[in-house]
């Protein structure tokens, strides 16, 4: 084998050295496959392999009598007619439209700001905010849950010292303000670190003529900075829309603290693991699991898509 | 001003020079940044602003910090917001002793958890990017593609399905439940392979062939260093997520000594939150959670630059 390789340089005709590098080529795939191979395993295994189980046991109802019988779609028509399932969907659709802009919006103004060069301690303020995504899911919602707290939580410690009653964070309305409070606070830093990586390897050429010019520094940002970081800003709002519709932590532990608000479907992941684990309906839960990737992937593609056209339009 | 951009246009890697890299271009950034700042006239407007904004997302470790200093019955009878009796030295003794000790047990599930699959996941990504990256072989545009679009589903919606599955083969409850499904890191293998095909020279490789280097010693002798910098983003990416991750073991796992951190501290917090005799746990459960959070806090300041360049990656090229 290394002899023909040592002599490949040395080739002069044409007829043998095509073969020799077909010979070379196949040598080179098989490598290929043994890099890219063991990922593939474990990527089918862990994601392929779920994903068809999934399908399969969705199509499938375990009766008392009877045992286990192929009922088509049946699951899916259950789980769409559904108010618990739907009002979780709904739940996550309004997080969608209120949490993600309000995330989205201040991730890109901090890292506008830090980037500007306007500010002292940008390097300090960077950190700070991004800190936040390294404190787990439920160390942040333990935290907060405390913070909200009627016991020991100071705004409820400050608002009875103003003679206030407790502040309404458990309340039917106010939980989901609660909740996207605690979202914001854990992922503004992990997206603001995106967009300002984005914004750092943007060529200052780009920005400087428009600064000799006399632009001011908010409309450098406005039409220069933030076209330029657009790709960035996709990839947050996606990754956002993908964490929102699976959002299990926060609610799950916000129900010992409030479990008359939350119930068992305060998010469709949650209600997935409800009906999974407390009724131990399996093929109902991975109906649910599917339509709820379905609904992701909808969401997703139109997200991409809006900016598709967006972008031929610009 | 003129000084400050020659450097500016260089390429995110400079492979067959030598070393990477990464490091180099963002300590090269900082500098520019520092050099670049001046010019322009600090707003105290703005800066005001943010540290107000800086604040809030420093408030809650704030009161954190505060919260584990106090004994259970200060945390009721004082501020939240300022210190009482300093009890954290008593506090820690009993989070680490608290049922026999099992918080030091879940740390360490914690660390096994996150290290094993985090040097996985990374070693699949690293030499998956760089096959796709550097290998045109017969069905590469469709594994990629499918690898791309798995990106896109959501995990934890497939965790139920694992779980079943996992139940059938006699895997939940144990330590593969937790760490064969982290291995799986389709984005990872995404950045890997935008991250390769900058990283390694194509020449070089070819440069090795010449020499008569198999392929796959090209991989582990001359790419693998080029490619360091980036493993490592997604070696702290994927320890990260397996360290915070709350819904796999909760479901996978059963008996408390298979526990991590997240699955432990939820626990006790319910035993405190559902009240009764629990109530003392209250300071326990906080203690703990600043323990747990602290390595990753920590490990976060020194490697951020690993992870603005991986971030970096990630959102400038798709």
């Amino acid at each position: 084998m290394s002899t023909l390789v040592n002599a490949a340089p040395e080739v002069a005709s044409t007829t043998p050295r095509r073969s020799r590098l077909t010979a070379a080529k196949r040598r080179q795939y098989g490598a290929a496959y043994v890099l890219v191979m063991p990922f593939f395993i474990i990527f089918v295994a862990m994601v392929v392999v779920p994903l068809f189980y999934a399908g399969y046991l969705s199509f499938y109802k375990e009766r008392l009598i009877g045992g286990t019988s192929f009922v088509g779609f049946q699951n899916y028509a259950d789980a769409l007619t559904d108010p618990l399932f739907l009002s979780g969907i709904f739940r996550m659709a309004i997080f969608l439209v209120v949490q993600v802009p309000i995330m989205i919006a201040l991730a890109l103004f901090f890292a506008l700001a830090i980037d500007s060069g306007m500010m002292k301690l940008a390097k300090f303020s960077r950190l700070a905010i991004f800190v936040p995504y390294a404190v787990p899911g439920v160390v942040a919602t333990l935290m907060w849950g405390y913070l909200y707290g009627r016991d020991f939580g100071p705004f409820a410690q400050l608002s009875r010292a103003l003679g206030f009653g407790p502040p309404p964070f458990f309340t039917e309305n106010g939980m989901l303000f609660s909740i996207m409070n605690i979202v914001n606070w854990e992922f503004i830093g992990y997206n603001m670190i995106i967009i300002y990586a984005a914004l750092r390897s943007l060529p200052s050429e780009l920005y400087e003529a428009a600064r000799v010019d006399g632009a001011s520094e908010p409309r450098v940002a406005w039409s220069i900075k933030i076209p330029a970081v657009r790709p960035a800003l996709l990839l947050t709002v996606i990754f956002s829309v993908i964490g929102t519709f699976q959002l299990f932590n926060e609610p799950k532990l916000m129900y010992p603290l409030a479990p008359n608000v939350i119930g068992t479907a305060w998010s469709p992941n949650l209600y997935a693991y409800n009906i999974a684990f407390v009724n131990q309906d399996a093929n109902y839960a991975a109906a649910l699991a599917f339509l709820l990737g379905i609904v992701i992937m909808i969401v997703s593609y139109i997200v991409q898509l809006s900016n598709q056209r967006k972008e031929r339009r610009s | 001003m003129t000084d400050a951009i020659p450097g500016k246009h260089r390429p995110a890697v400079v492979a067959a020079e030598g070393f990477p890299v990464l490091v180099e271009r963002d300590r090269d950034q900082e500098a520019q940044a520092e050099r670049r700042r001046p010019r322009k006239p600090t707003s105290w407007l703005l800066t005001v602003f943010m540290l107000i904004c800086v604040g809030y997302f420093l408030f809650p470790l704030f009161w954190l910090v505060v919260a584990s200093t106090k004994s259970n019955d200060d945390l009721f009878s004082s501020f939240g917001l300022w210190f009482a009796d300093f009890n954290l030295v008593e506090n820690i003794q009993t989070v680490l002793t608290f049922q026999d000790g099992v918080f030091i047990r879940w740390a360490v599930n914690s660390v096994i958890y996150a290290v094993v699959s985090a040097v996985g996941a990374s070693f699949l990504a690293t030499a998956a990017g760089y096959g796709f990256a550097k290998y045109q072989f017969p069905g590469s545009v469709a594994l990629f593609s499918i690898t791309l679009g798995a990106i896109m589903i959501p995990l934890a919606a497939l965790t139920v399905p694992t779980y079943l599955l996992f139940a059938e083969a006699g895997l939940t409850d144990t330590y593969w439940a937790i760490i064969l499904p982290s291995l799986a890191t389709p984005f990872g293998v995404f950045l890997m392979r935008v991250y390769a095909a900058d990283a390694v020279d194509d020449a070089l490789i070819e440069a090795g062939r010449v020499d008569g280097v198999g392929e796959l010693r090209i991989f582990f002798t001359i790419a693998l260093r080029l490619l360091l910098p980036g493993s490592v983003t997604v070696l702290l990416f994927t320890l990260v997520a397996t360290w915070n991750n709350y819904f796999l073991p909760l479901i996978m796992l059963n008996s408390a000594d298979k526990f991590p951190l997240t699955v432990g501290l939820a626990l006790w917090q319910s035993a405190a939150a559902g009240g009764g005799g629990a109530q003392a746990l209250f300071s326990t459960v906080i203690t703990g959670s600043l323990l747990a959070i602290i390595p990753l806090v920590i490990a976060f300041l020194f490697l951020q630059r690993y992870w603005q360049s991986g971030l970096a990656t990630g959102g400038v090229k798709t």
